[in-house]
């Protein structure tokens, strides 16, 4: 029977099946850090449990640890308890971790791929809802709880029940100024953010192949935020080039029976997918949130929409609250909307191609006097480390941005990164939420690239034009 | 998790309907790294007269004499009688840790919210549902007559009264087994070790390479 890609993943991993439908379902990769695992860890010593398959787990600190100097550690007593006892906890149960001062540390979904940790064909789970960014490399990749970390932890299986199988196309060749961030927020903009629930999406089409695998990450990080679970896309010959010679990644004849095997990972012609959707990626523009949901967006060359022309009163209602809490009035064009703060960084955006995108327009520019803050905070150490060899860092440095450590910083204000209220922030992260970024705080979603130009100018401008 | 089979204990009544997840542990507790050691936060804004935060010496608090727990004939209760929709509110596990970590093990109430019934069976906690005017009769019991007990036989589902007589309850028989045999979710999916190690063998075969790492 042809199978879509969901639908191989799944079935390779079935330990048992009830007749309900429920499934024990066997995971390959466990990715922990310090907000959801201190429990799970607790639970496991209070039932004298031990983790299953250590080598499976990989933990790095990220939501919590500063940008700034480390010299001094931690100084919020909060955040570093939770970031000493996840040290503490990988220590006692032997469970590999790159810690804080570890130049391979940074934000899970940032790491995992760099390391080859994650590879095609997996089921990878997180403690954290943005685990879908692995699906880009043709893996079941998916968030959970924190009863389920201790579940996954102790067992190595998972209780589930299969999704049904969604198709979102999108056509075309990709032109000049769109990434896969826009790719992924006009879908959002689309379908909604509860579009995908239910769901297990699978990216295709010409302009997905067309994708680096760090475009796939940003448009399969984002899938959450269309209310699926899981995103993912076909394996091809770009994943494996990406995955070959990483430090997790297989060698020798593994490695030659691995790509055999990751080869058979794609949609079968004439599979069953219970939802389509066709995109044109030639229709989609430059992409800014303007509300405080992701489906709430417009194109750059947009104006800010008007409640008043809204059919629906629930919807209407929403918007007059999202204009109120933004800050923004009816009609206004994005073009003139200037933010105050520009965060460029989060497991959305912070990869290497995501900072040679945002260096390319500060190259030779100036932050513009009206911007408070404008901040690079790149997604891991190695990240980090890549973007120094190639010079970015003095690219931005010399533009007026300031040039962070890794974490996931101001993408949800945990650690000393954030917005005061009222402050209006251009980030490549991926929730707009009300305070997601910082008590009061206006969030505006784009693209690298977008970002570092709305820092040049100090309001939102097409990049396309620059 | 422990096995529930049948405990005797004094019963608590909490004369409150819609009681929500933030009054039985409040958000300012959520920053723990533990799951343990939330009993003594329990119901911390009736508990208490002034302001809790993570880290206080609650034993030097001030406490709400007023308040059903803080009174004298309730120490040591294992039984809590409440009213309707108890459990209302943010689906925090933090819920039933804390009732469970007091040392409550069997709640009372005419109905539940959804995600805290369904926590509360993961976390050992046995939420009985019984009509509204046996709820009722029961409030006007434990009041009548200091340190009122009841016995809850799960096995046999039934309550038994001081006075000898007893009320049945339902429960779901799958959870009636978990609950009996101190199995959460994971012992039960530990029950199936041998069809786990079994795929493991059959993917080790397959796919060797996803076993390498670090093993
Ligand atoms: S960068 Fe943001 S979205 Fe990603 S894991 Fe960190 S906090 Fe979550």
């Amino acid at each position: 029977m042809a199978k879509t890609l969901y639908d191989k993943l799944w079935d390779d991993h079935v330990v048992h099946q009830d007749e309900d439908g429920t499934t024990l379902l066997y995971i390959d990769r466990h990715l922990v850090h310090e907000v959801t695992s201190p429990q799970a860890f607790e639970g496991l010593r209070i039932a004298n449990r031990k983790p299953w398959r250590t080598g499976s787990v990989l933990a790095s600190p990220d939501h919590n640890v500063p940008t700034t100097d480390r010299s001094q550690g931690i100084s919020d007593e909060i955040s570093r308890i939770q970031v000493d006892t996840l040290d503490q906890n990988c220590a006692d149960f032997g469970i590999t971790e790159f810690k804080m001062d570890d130049i391979r540390q940074g934000i899970v979904h940032v790491i995992g791929p760099e390391e080859g940790a994650t590879l095609p064909g997996m089921t990878v789970v997180c403690g954290d809802s943005h685990t879908s960014t692995h699906g880009a490399f043709g893996a079941l990749a998916f968030g959970i709880g924190t009863s389920e970390v201790e579940h996954v932890l102790a067992t190595q299986c998972l209780i589930q029940k299969k999704s049904k199988n969604m198709l979102i196309k999108v056509n075309g060749s990709i032109p000049y100024g769109i990434t896969g961030k826009d790719i992924v927020l006009a879908i959002i903009g689309e379908i909604g953010t509860a579009g995908g629930t239910g769901y297990a999406i699978e990216f295709g089409g010409q302009a997905i192949q067309e994708l680096s695998l760090e475009g796939r990450m940003s448009l399969c990080n984002m899938a959450i935020e269309a209310g699926a679970r899981a995103g993912m896309v076909a394996v091809d010959e770009k994943t494996i080039d990406y995955v070959k010679g990483r430090p997790y990644a297989p060698q020798g004849d593994d490695w030659d029976k691995a790509v055999q095997y990751w080869q058979t990972l794609h949609t079968d012609a004439g599979a069953h997918f219970d939802t389509m959707v066709e995109l044109d990626v030639a229709d989609i523009q430059p992409q800014v949130t303007w509300g405080t949901s992701p489906e709430m967006v417009v194109t750059v060359t947009d104006r800010v929409p008007d409640p008043t022309k809204e059919a629906d009163a629930v919807k209407r209602e929403g918007m007059q609250r999202a204009l109120e809490y933004m800050g923004l009035v009816a009609n206004t064009p994005i073009s003139e909307i200037a933010p105050d703060k520009v965060f460029i960084g989060s497991c959305t955006n912070s990869r290497i191609e995501d900072l040679r995108a945002a260096a390319a327009i500060a190259k030779g520019r100036k932050v513009a006097d009206t911007i408070k803050l404008a901040m690079v905070v790149p997604g891991s150490g190695l990240v980090k480390k890549q973007a120094e060899e190639e010079g970015l860092d003095k690219i931005f440095i010399d533009a007026g941005f300031e040039w962070r450590e890794p974490g996931c910083s101001m993408c949800l204000a945990m650690n000393a990164d954030r917005l005061e209220p009222g402050e209006r922030c251009a980030s490549t992260s991926n929730r707009n939420f009300e305070g997601r970024q910082g008590q009061g705080g206006r969030t505006h979603l784009v693209s690298p690239a977008m970002a570092a130009a709305a820092a040049v100018n100090g309001r939102f401008v097409d990049i396309r034009n620059m | 998790m422990e096995k529930f089979n049948k405990i005797t204990g004094i019963v608590v009544p909490l004369d409150r309907a819609n009681v929500d997840t933030d009054a039985i542990i409040p958000k300012q507790f959520l920053k723990s790294i533990k799951r343990s050691g939330f009993g003594p936060n329990l119901f911390d804004e009736w508990r208490y007269l002034d302001h809790g935060e993570p880290g206080m010496d609650n034993s030097q608090r001030p406490v709400n004499p007023d308040f059903v727990l803080n009174k004298p004939v309730y120490q040591g209760g294992s039984i809590l009688l409440a009213r309707k929709n108890f459990g209302c509110g943010s689906s925090r596990e933090h819920a039933p840790w804390a009732l469970e970590d007091y040392g409550f093990r069997v709640i009372i109430a005419p109905s539940y919210a959804d995600i805290f019934f369904n926590n509360s069976f993961k976390n050992g906690l046995l939420p009985i549902v019984l009509p509204e005017a046996v709820v009722d009769q029961l409030f006007n019991e434990v009041e009548a007559q200091q340190g009122y007990q009841l016995t809850i036989d799960l096995q046999q589902q039934s309550i038994t009264k001081p006075d000898g007589s007893a009320i049945e309850f339902d429960v779901d028989a799958f959870r009636k087994h978990c609950l009996l045999n101190g199995l959460d979710d994971i012992g039960l999916t530990l029950q199936k070790t041998d069809q786990i190690r079994a795929y493991e063998s059959k993917r080790k075969n397959e796919a060797p390479w996803l076993f390498d790492s670090g093993e």
